[in-house]
């Protein structure tokens, strides 16, 4: 584990690059993991899935998979693709600031 | 490996419940981590992609080494289940039956919804020319999201430099 500036804020990361105080997160970090992720800029519908990742990830203490992201926020699964390309399971739970998800669907 | 331009393809030839989950599975964990997935359906596995067939996959409880009393919700550890009694009628659709609703406890998609999924994500699916001519298949018989019907070394081309798994 590390201790890593993102958007001028030193958060804790683990050797992948997930941030493991989801407490440290704040909307600036998710902006500037998106920007390493390759994703200039988030809309408002990039937000409503992070919004959903943070409420479930909070609670359960994991980010959710993929399947429960699209059906508890209601993006379909092209959408969520187009969003965040090249692995959105991946990228939506750093940018945001969980772990990897755990789950298999 | 850098994930960005990892390619896998999985190669179905099984056309029974619980072989038709390993590609969806990690087809979309594939996906999920950006991996471009390919899945070229053969033989049995044609049952996958049949509108016909996909709603109806079953899984048989003769010959099947793996399949416990336990499963079936008796408790009674590692005794089997007797090819005599899976010989019996409805035994079949009643294993079906106890997978299909296990696998929804556990929000598992049964598969047509699982395949729609991997298409959405931007899976490719493509059926094998021999197995179509062998079972008199066409492409209305499958289900949206195959590409088309290609031969063995249609595969081989599209496939260069792909992990291939075959299920």
């Amino acid at each position: 584990m590390t201790t890593k500036e993102i958007a001028g804020k030193a958060v804790q990361v683990n050797d992948e690059g997930y941030m493991t105080d989801p407490n440290e997160w704040n909307q600036d970090v998710a902006v500037a993991i998106a920007g390493e992720e390759g994703i200039s800029e988030l809309t408002p519908e990039h937000w409503k899935v992070i919004d959903y990742c943070r409420e479930v990830g909070l609670e359960s203490g994991s980010a959710p998979t993929l399947r429960t992201i699209t059906k508890g926020a209601g993006v379909p699964t092209k959408e969520l693709f187009g969003l965040f390309p090249k692995g959105p399971a991946k990228k939506v739970a750093k940018i945001s600031g969980l772990g990897k998800p755990e789950g298999c669907v | 490996m850098s994930e960005n331009n990892r390619r896998i393809a999985f190669i179905c030839s099984n056309g029974n419940l619980d072989m038709a989950y390993p590609a969806l599975i990690m087809g979309w964990a594939a996906l999920g981590n950006g991996i471009d997935v390919t899945i070229f359906f053969t033989f049995w596995g044609m049952d996958m992609i049949n509108k016909a067939r996909v709603d109806r996959l079953e899984i048989a409880p003769v010959a099947n080494t793996s399949m416990k009393m336990s499963l079936m919700g008796v408790d009674t550890g590692n005794l089997g289940i007797p090819n005599i009694m899976g010989v019996l009628p409805g035994m079949t659709a009643f294993a079906s039956n106890l997978m299909t609703k296990k696998m929804e406890t556990l929000e598992v998609p049964p598969v047509r919804e699982y395949l729609e999924m991997l298409v959405d994500a931007g899976a490719k699916l493509y059926a094998c020319k021999m197995s179509v001519d062998m079972f008199g298949l066409e492409m209305d018989d499958f289900i949206d999201g195959v590409i088309d019907i290609v031969t063995a070394a249609d595969f081989m081309d599209m496939t260069e430099g792909a992990q291939i798994v075959f299920i």
